[in-house]
């Protein structure tokens, strides 16, 4: 058990981190991942509030959708990266990283001037369970009458699942298939065991519960960014290659100028996937070397079990920042080829 | 409960000696694979290279960390668990055996004199997962 944002969690469950992160890649696993927090915004100016501090464009969420996004400073970088989830015209709930949302609710609360929103930090109301993997919905349906195959991705459905009153959400951070449901905190528990026995936990093809370090290798492997090494308040949305999420037409927005001009100027910096191709496992913090220069730092780096390969993120000068190009990582004063390749790093079969 | 023989000699980083005459074979116990989890690489140094007494040898990574390894005895390296660098996992589940580590050629070998029994690392370890 470790510390993580003042909640104690598990990095791995007697499995172990690669038989977790394999089983959620063939079969399903189960994340308890309660810790993240829950930011309710009801109002007739919850869309254009949150569209106003948010670098995606809420205004395009039918209700029943999702949408990743971002917190953005007037410079354009990461305040937080979120989920936005439309429950009604009126009515928003934003999920955010667990050891930022006191800071996020303090912005939002900051931000909030003559807008018609009540905002509620809610984050202890709820508990969230994230079962993912291709098995991820034969387990689930076997708890709801909702016919979870109408779900589509990123989209949400409000229902009872064993009972329990839920939001079941068809999205996740491992690359895989799955749903994040998110339910009353005190129904955790039930919830937890009653999932692990509907997929048959304990045989060889059931569920896993996994801890945070392979929550780590897979997202690392899908190419998903984590808050906090890969993002944060000095990396900006463009150099993040989260440009997808940043919509500059949809109208004012913290940040918008900042990264429009960003995007006319170009950015001098990028985050680029590498593989490892020497010996040698890179890791978080580690330096980048191109043509003996010390051109970038590791944000992201760790074995891809599913894979069978040493992967990770890292920013690189602009120059240096397209596929193929060679790299060196300094290990602990050992410079270790590696090479810049595609990401996703891993894609699901369709 | 780790698994800690009773004919070896052990630090307190968690590594165990295995005494051949003026000789001494290295790994880590049973205990450091058990709270390293999956051990995916092995670095190891090379033959004819000299260390002191707990000096770090090389390191072991898990998916998640990065571990480092200390002889507890002074000596020369004679010969490196080669295998490792293919199957790192060997560590988990044969650490006394096949996942050794190192052989040295010991410069003082009265310095394993010094070094926990079996009955004396279990107690260190009890006191340790406290």
């Amino acid at each position: 058990m470790i510390d993580f944002g003042g909640w104690d969690m598990p990095v791995q469950y007697p499995a172990g981190t690669i038989e977790e992160h394999l089983r959620t890649r063939t079969h399903a696993g189960l994340f308890d991942v309660s810790h993240m927090g829950e930011i309710d915004v009801r109002g007739p100016d919850a869309v254009a509030f949150i569209n106003l501090i948010t670098s995606n464009d809420v205004s395009k969420l039918v209700e029943g959708q999702a949408q990743y996004s971002t917190l953005t400073t007037p410079q354009g970088t990461v305040i937080d990266d979120l989920l936005v989830y439309r429950l009604a015209a009126d009515h928003l709930l934003l999920v955010v990283n667990a050891s930022t949302t006191d800071k996020d609710w303090e912005w939002i609360k900051s931000h909030h001037a003559g807008e018609s929103v009540d905002l509620k930090n809610v984050s202890a109301d709820y508990c969230q369970l994230a079962l993912q993997g291709p098995d991820a919905q034969s387990i689930l349906q076997k708890l709801t009458a909702e016919p979870l195959e109408e779900i589509k991705y990123y989209h949400f459905k409000s229902g009872a699942v064993d009972g329990v009153e839920a939001m079941i959400s068809r999205t996740g951070y491992t690359g895989e298939d799955g749903f994040e449901v998110y339910a009353a905190a005190d129904r955790a528990e039930q919830l937890w065991n009653k999932i692990l026995d509907a997929g048959n936990s304990g045989s060889e093809s059931g569920v896993l519960p996994c801890g945070l370090a392979a929550r780590n290798t897979l997202r690392l492997e899908a190419g998903m960014a984590l808050y906090g090494n890969d993002i944060d308040e000095t990396t900006t949305l463009l150099e993040a290659n989260l440009g997808w999420i940043c919509k500059l037409d949809k109208g004012e927005f913290i940040g918008r100028e900042a990264l429009a001009r960003q995007k006319q100027d170009g950015v001098k910096r990028k985050l680029v996937g590498f593989e490892v191709t020497d010996r040698g496992i890179a890791r978080d913090g580690q330096e980048v070397v191109v043509n003996g220069e010390r051109v970038g730092k590791v944000t992201s780096g760790s074995p891809a079990p599913f894979l069978k390969k040493n992967i990770g993120l890292a920013y690189v000068p602009i120059e240096y920042a397209n596929v193929g190009q060679q790299l060196q990582i300094d290990v602990r004063g050992r410079l270790v080829d590696a090479q810049i390749v595609k990401t996703p790093f891993y894609k699901r079969p369709k | 409960m780790a698994n800690v023989p009773e004919d070896l000699h052990y630090s307190k980083d968690h590594e165990w000696v295995r005494v051949d005459g003026d000789q001494a074979i290295i790994g880590i116990t049973d205990y450091a694979q058990n709270s390293l989890g999956d051990v995916v690489y092995v670095e190891l140094p090379k033959a004819n290279d000299e260390f002191a007494a707990n000096e770090a040898f090389g390191s072991v990574e898990s998916v998640k960390a990065v571990s480092e390894v200390f002889t507890p005895v002074a000596g020369v390296v004679v010969k490196i668990n080669e295998a490792l660098a293919d199957e790192p996992e060997v560590v988990n589940s044969d650490p006394y055996g096949n996942g050794w580590m190192i052989r040295l050629k010991m410069s003082n070998p009265g310095e394993v004199d010094s070094l926990l029994t079996a009955a004396e690392y279990e107690d260190f370890t009890k006191a340790e997962s406290e």
